[in-house]
């Protein structure tokens, strides 16, 4: 099968542009940021010499051209430059924030889909019926509460009230380790190198930000499993397969919920992408070391280097989740050839 | 065989109980293929979506009996009818590409079915599927074991629909309107095939269809609906020859064929003289070497392969052909939403092929040509009522405001029969004949010299279409436009229109005045439709002296 794979090729080739672009426009907008950084890390004492020091060692003081063509110089080498507010090179920073970040937003999507669909899908067969309710109710709460008030309330409830929870202090207890570094998900690298005491700990941390997380996108996802199983039921080849005699088990996986899966899959993408940048505050509620907070910071700082590397870095990610998504849709909808977009 | 007694179906909906079939009864022998006919609402299909108790989420079967070889069908367990369904009793829909699952293999989907009745096994299913698409005909089966239903073409759709059906051996098909959709010649193979598959096999059959031509044609006897109740059976000979009842009367009458006048259509009672519109001497259209090329996904795509026609003043020109034959290509690019790739124009002396869509509708002559299209639902916004999508096309173009506008829209009301309290309704409010007459009122809005009509008629039932084809003949005299008539169906350009073009491939295989055409065609392809075309019961003899008169 030759063929099906030169699209997929294709659909590869067709993200360098974007890449491209991604490039220029973060540069860009780092550079169109209030604030002058050479000011800032001069520091209160300083002098107009001392400014035009930084300025010089930052790199600042020539023309944006030259500045871009550096820039870039560096980014084919995998410099993304250095933190001024963390001393670390930009790619250590995000190569140790970023796995904390997806660690958390995978783990809460994943949960919210282990609920989402399967209520969605009970709440479209049985139209009507206490799961449809019950499904309109967690909907509605999960999107009604902002995600540091829940956070919160986890908190207090799991971890002030009923102890069951670890204090909210980031990814790991103090009394563990660090597993070593593999993949930088902690529990996955705690698996790999066979600790189960690391594991467990892992996972009680990230229980009570992942279940915030989780509930906040719920919604989303089980609205639009319920309408799309719904419009998948009442469609005239569900009639056929029902006529034809075929068990509702079938009918109600292999026909229906194949076909209700594209619109459920382009809503995950969607979900996953906001998700990410919502995660500042669950990630400032649980003292998570995450990207959200780490941007956030060097944005305050006016940290050009940290920024952008936070913007290219996010961007990359968008473009690959895009991309997994298109693949996945080329998986499940045979009607869909890249060639035509 | 099947036996139905007194069976009735009821509908839970937001404005309560609505009684879909009302105590019908009806029995079928074996080898026997019961035609039901009916126009929309009748509940011919949900009487079959009964039998196969698949009827949707609120309906019920509220009294009455089924009895299937002397099991109750009504009181059997679902898991019982499971058994039943596809095995002994099958059903083939409407609109067969969307009746397959569109992201499933077609040969995974027969396997699903012969797999579910234990006819195959895991082991063999592969084999099997495809010697059920042999057996329907298709060539090349084992290559389109692995085709999904969006590469096939609509007839082709049907065939694997019947052969789904077909796989497991059942001894009653119902297929409920099985053709609708489908290219005439393709209506013709399709109902062929069936045919014969059920004389070979011995089984029985239900056909439901509001054809009532194909229904005589396949049928050994008739079931009339209307309302969900039958008000007329008898066997298909003889129930259109010498209806009793006077619906039956009333839908053999709308029905089009050869030898009628527009007006037989029509219910005597409401029968007017007929008005003779004028055919003048001078071109309004002429079209020379007209070319469409679409850029294709693999080359281009030759839509329309230069075309040459004229239509005088006042002249009732029909299109035919069946569908890709470039017939909507040809009618977009006179309405001037489409560039022609080359080729000229020419409407009322000037050329106007070359002006570019975008500007044609700040052109003079935009309100001159206008068009009715084909689904008057869809066509329609469904959130301007009747006055505002009437009054439309005269804010934009005629520059009416006020008083003025609201007479005029009144007087277009009047012009197309449609009761001015209904003017303030939404298009869902309307039923498909007064929203054709909304379609139709804005199209004359402006007083067009030229208007297309593209299949307006093809959504409605017949005796709705009877109307609206008389209204349009009307329309014609009075206010002297000159129609394009652009349809798949020779009966009903037969008797509206004064000329026929017949389209092939993007190209003209045949045209010249209607009568010649259709009663001695020339060309082969003209004749195949001509053949395809169900035949129309025979005239009752009462609207034979009628149409004497």
């Amino acid at each position: 099968m030759a063929t099906r794979w030169l699209p997929i090729l294709w659909r590869l080739v067709q993200t360098i542009p974007v890449v491209i672009g991604v490039v220029i426009i973060s540069f860009l907008l780092t550079r169109a940021l209030p604030g002058d950084p050479a000011v800032q890390f001069a520091g209160q004492m300083a002098t107009p010499e001392s400014i035009e020091q930084v300025r010089a060692a930052l790199g600042l003081d020539k023309s944006l051209p030259q500045q871009f063509l550096i820039y870039c110089q560096a980014l084919l080498q995998g410099d993304l430059g250095q933190s001024v507010a963390t001393g670390r090179p930009v790619l250590t920073d995000l190569a140790t924030r970023l796995p904390a970040s997806l660690e958390l937003t995978l783990t809460s999507l994943l949960l919210s889909c282990l609920i989402a669909i399967p209520l969605g899908v009970l709440a479209a067969v049985r139209q009507g019926s206490w799961v449809d309710h019950l499904c309109r109710v967690l909907v509605t709460a999960g999107v009604s509460l902002p995600t540091f008030f829940t956070g919160i309330l986890l908190i207090y409830i799991f971890y002030y009230l009923l102890g069951w929870a670890p204090s909210p202090l980031g990814r790991l207890d103090f009394v563990y380790f660090d597993p070593p570094r593999v993949t930088g998900f902690f529990l996955i690298d705690s698996l790999l190198d066979g600790d189960l005491r690391t594991f467990t700990g892992a996972a009680k941390q990230l229980a009570l930000p992942a279940i915030t997380l989780a509930l906040f996108t719920l919604a989303p996802i089980a609205r639009m499993t319920r309408a799309a199983m719904l419009t998948a039921l009442s469609s005239d080849y569900i009639r056929t397969a029902c006529a034809a005699g075929l068990t509702p088990r079938k009918v109600l996986f292999g026909y229906a919920f194949r076909n209700a899966l594209l619109p459920v899959v382009t809503t995950l993408g969607m979900v996953f992408s906001f998700v990410l940048g919502a995660n500042v505050l669950v990630e400032k509620v649980f003292a998570w070391p995450g990207i959200g907070s780490y941007a956030v910071e060097a944005l305050v700082q006016s940290d050009y280097a940290a920024v952008q590397g936070f913007v290219l870095a996010m961007a990359l990610l968008f473009v690959l989740i895009n991309l997994i998504i298109d693949l996945s849709y080329a998986l499940i909808d045979p009607r869909i050839g890249f060639s035509s977009k | 065989m099947l036996s139905v007694k007194d069976l009735s179906v009821a509908f839970r909906t937001r404005k309560g109980q609505v009684d879909a079939v009302r105590g019908i009864s009806f029995d079928l022998a074996p080898g026997e293929t019961l035609g039901i006919v009916g126009e929309s609402g009748s509940g011919k299909s949900v009487t079959s979506y009964a039998l196969m108790r698949i009827l949707d989420a609120g309906g019920r079967i509220s009294q009455g009996d089924v009895s299937w070889n002397g099991r109750d069908l009504r009181a059997a367990s679902e898991s019982a009818m499971r058994q039943v369904r596809g095995r002994e009793i099958s059903m083939i829909f409407q609109n067969p590409r969307a009746a397959l699952n569109p992201i499933r293999k077609v040969g995974h989907q027969i396997e699903d079915v012969l797999r579910q009745h234990g006819r195959a096994t895991r082991a063999n299913a592969h084999e099997k599927a495809i010697e059920a698409l042999e057996a329907v005909k298709i060539r090349d089966a084992a290559g389109r074991y692995h085709a999904y239903p969006f590469e096939l073409s609509g007839g082709m759709c049907q065939r694997v629909v019947i052969a789904l059906a077909l796989a497991c051996g059942p001894k009653l098909m119902i297929a409920d309107e099985p053709t609708t959709g489908l290219d005439i010649t393709t209506q013709k193979a399709v109902m062929d095939l069936m045919g014969d598959l059920i004389r070979e096999r011995g089984m029985s059959a239900i056909v439901i269809t509001h054809d009532l031509g194909l229904a005589a044609e396949y049928c050994d006897r008739l079931a009339v609906m209307k309302d969900g109740q039958i008000v007329e059976t008898g066997a298909s000979g003889d129930l259109f020859a010498n209806p009793r009842h006077p619906y039956t009367r009333k839908l053999v009458d709308a029905t089009p064929r050869p030898g009628v006048n527009i007006r037989d259509l029509l219910p005597p009672e409401i029968r007017t003289p007929d008005l003779p519109h004028d055919v003048g001497g001078r071109a309004l259209l002429e079209v020379v070497d007209l070319v469409k090329i679409y850029p294709g996904k693999s080359g281009p795509v030759h839509a329309v392969k230069g075309i040459n026609f004229t239509i005088r003043e006042g002249q009732s020109v029909g299109l035919v052909g069946e569908s890709g034959c470039g017939k909507s290509t040809t009618s977009s690019m006179l309405v001037r939403l489409l560039d022609p790739t080359s080729g000229a124009v020419v409407f009322d002396g000037h050329e106007i092929g070359g002006i570019p869509a975008e500007r044609f509708l700040r052109d003079a002559r935009r309100g001159q040509i206008q068009m009715v299209f084909q689904d008057a639902t869809d066509s329609l916004n469904p959130r301007h009522n009747a006055f505002d999508s009437i009054a439309e096309p005269l804010r934009r173009l005629g520059a009416l405001r006020g008083a003025a506008l609201r007479a005029r829209v009144r007087e277009l009301a009047h012009l197309t029969g449609l009761p001015e309290h209904l003017l303030s309704r939404y298009p869902h409010q309307l039923s498909g004949g007064q929203k054709a007459r909304v379609g139709i009122a804005r199209a004359i809005a402006l007083d067009p010299k030229f208007l297309i009509l593209d299949e307006p008629t093809a959504a409605l039932d017949v005796s709705i279409q009877a109307v609206v084809l008389n209204l349009l003949a009307d329309l014609r005299a009075r206010l002297g436009m000159t129609y394009l008539f652009v349809s798949h169906d020779l009966n009903v350009v037969r008797l509206l229109c004064d000329h026929v073009i017949v389209m092939q491939d993007g190209q003209i295989v045949e045209q010249g005045p209607t009568a010649a055409v259709m009663d001695a065609p020339t060309h082969p392809y003209t004749r195949e439709l001509l053949n395809s075309a169900p035949k129309p019961p025979a005239p009752p003899a009462a609207a034979l002296t009628n149409a004497a008169e």
